[in-house]
């Protein structure tokens, strides 16, 4: 079945401190699904997510956004497109208030945020309980939570998310990946970079392998989850 | 010192505290927002040089010294947004010199009289204490410019996007903030509190010259520090606090330490405390 395709990436080349950290990809992410980009630290996934966002310029290459060209696209203007990141780190304003932090994640909009606001409250209720704690004050999880909430309020169309489950528990991290999903059942596209394939896997309608600056893998979830390779490289399991 | 002196002398200090409080503002804004301490602040109300009358000169110095403080940032310090913070602080230093140098230029390094503003300079008297406006004045536009302005940083979408530059550059660009939009803004109130700052000071002394900037911008910057640069209600502390102290050491006869006071005060701070009073206790980026 032929999708629309909300984002395309069409021979992207980035260098990044002196280094050609990518070589040449091509990625599409279909309208409402949720594509992983899955490949070990280094592998170039950080700054393909963060070139798509306009904080690095690529070198060579074209990114289409919903049939429009956002190559070389200031942040702020592909933030007003509906485009945005959750940072790797999680990166919250740790001395504003949790509810600063979620009314500067709708930073562009001039309608009010109060629906949104009780919104992302629904979606998180600890972050209801938090709402006057400063962000610094939460624990890594309610951070990630948080950064999640606030990559929200811009009503984005596109939520790319940077290594999510990175230094929290198992258990937050099973926890985030719901979210993930419910969040994608509201209506929202999601670009997953993730170390930890097997989840993200699960989670995916479709995956991408990154070794090294190029794509060297894509399929369905469950393909690379079964696929021989992935599981030798990614999973952990050895090859029969 | 008989009591009637005793206030006499802290009504001079608290004023001129006062006109430090606002230029050391600009100090501790731009080291907030850029991790830079912006030592051509000092020199950016070189306009009040231009001998005008009053009602041209007030605005005009207002304007004047925004425009150049912007215009220093966007020519001297934005292309150097990436480079070491070693190099920034270098290109802070050549711009001092520049504008000090480019005012002599301009205005010759002769003494000049300050606009004369009539009715700052007019003499009232309150029980034993005798003043002139300006220095009733000067405290109170000072408490009622910071309060404006801590309600602007804490409380209205361009302040938190300041707090949020403040601390993350790049995740407050994913936040939809325009970068540069928010430092010129930095900028441009730190400027503008400066100019009214050095309308304030000057009003009270006979002459400028190209070069009188710099000591009062150095007294700032360590009023800056004193109260622990980046905190704004510290530099408003910082600034009355070494305001007040100078005037008094210079009541006592001690007048030739009193601006060697200042930089031991600086020296101390240093050494026991270089956080200040009010400062960040990691002034690293996260």
């Amino acid at each position: 079945m032929e999708k629309n395709n909300i984002l395309t990436i069409e021979d992207l080349y980035v260098s990044y401190g002196g280094i050609q950290a990518v070589k040449g990809i091509n990625l599409t992410v279909p309208e409402g699904e949720i594509v992983t980009l899955i490949g070990a630290n280094g592998a170039g996934k950080s700054t393909i997510l963060r070139t798509i966002a306009g904080l690095v310029k690529s070198e060579k290459g074209k990114i289409t956004y919903r049939n429009e060209e956002i190559t070389g696209k200031a942040t702020n203007e592909i933030v007003d497109l509906g485009i945005t990141l959750v940072p790797e780190g999680r990166r919250v304003f740790p001395d504003l208030t949790v509810l600063e932090n979620l009314k500067i994640g709708g930073y562009r909009r001039k309608d009010d945020l109060s629906k949104d606001i009780e919104w992302i409250y629904e979606l998180f209720p600890i972050l209801k309980e938090r709402s006057w704690q400063l962000a610094g004050t939460l624990s890594g999880g309610e951070q990630q939570m948080l950064a999640v909430g606030r990559a929200l309020m811009s009503r984005p169309k596109l939520i790319m998310m940077d290594e999510p489950s990175l230094g929290l528990a198992p258990l937050i991290v099973h926890g985030i990946m719901d979210i993930i999903k419910t969040i994608n059942k509201q209506g929202v596209t999601i670009l997953l970079v993730e170390q930890n394939a097997n989840l993200a896997l699960k989670i995916a309608h479709t995956g991408y392998v990154c070794e090294t600056g190029t794509i060297t893998l894509h399929g369905s979830g469950k393909e690379l989850l079964e696929n021989e390779s992935v599981k030798a490289a990614y999973l952990g399991k050895a090859r029969k | 010192m008989t009591l009637s002196t005793f206030f006499q002398h802290a009504l001079t200090g608290i004023s001129l505290g006062g006109a430090y409080a606002l230029i050391a503002i600009g100090y501790t804004m731009v080291y907030g927002i850029l991790r830079l301490i912006n030592f051509a602040h000092g020199d950016i109300f070189i306009f009040s040089m231009a001998s005008l009358p009053w009602q041209i000169a007030i605005p005009l110095v207002c304007i004047l010294t925004v425009a150049l403080g912007v215009l220093v940032e966007k020519s001297a310090y934005k292309p150097l947004r990436s480079a070491p913070r070693m190099s920034i602080m270098i290109s802070a230093i050549g711009v001092s010199y520049l504008l000090q140098n480019l005012a002599t230029y301009l205005f010759t390094a002769l003494p000049r009289a300050y606009p004369e503003i009539p009715f700052l300079k007019k003499i009232f008297q309150i029980g034993p204490v005798s003043a002139s406006l300006v220095t009733f004045i000067t405290p109170i536009l000072t408490l009622l410019l910071v309060i404006a302005l801590l309600f602007l940083i804490n409380h209205t979408k361009f302040g938190m996007a300041i707090r949020a530059v403040s601390k993350d550059f790049e995740t407050a660009q994913l936040m939809g903030i325009r970068l540069n939009n928010t430092i010129s803004l930095t900028f441009v109130i730190g400027s503008f509190l400066a100019a009214i700052g050095s309308i304030l000071y000057f009003t009270d002394r006979m002459s400028v010259t190209p070069f009188s900037g710099t000591l009062p911008g150095l007294k700032c910057f360590v009023a800056a520090v004193l109260g622990g640069i980046g905190s704004i209600p510290g530099a408003v502390v910082g600034g009355f606090v070494i305001g007040i102290c100078e005037t008094y050491l210079v009541a006592m006869g001690y007048s030739t330490f009193s601006d060697a006071f200042t930089f031991i005060l600086l020296i101390i701070i240093l050494l026991f405390r270089p956080t200040g009073l009010f400062g960040e206790k990691n002034i690293d980026k996260v």
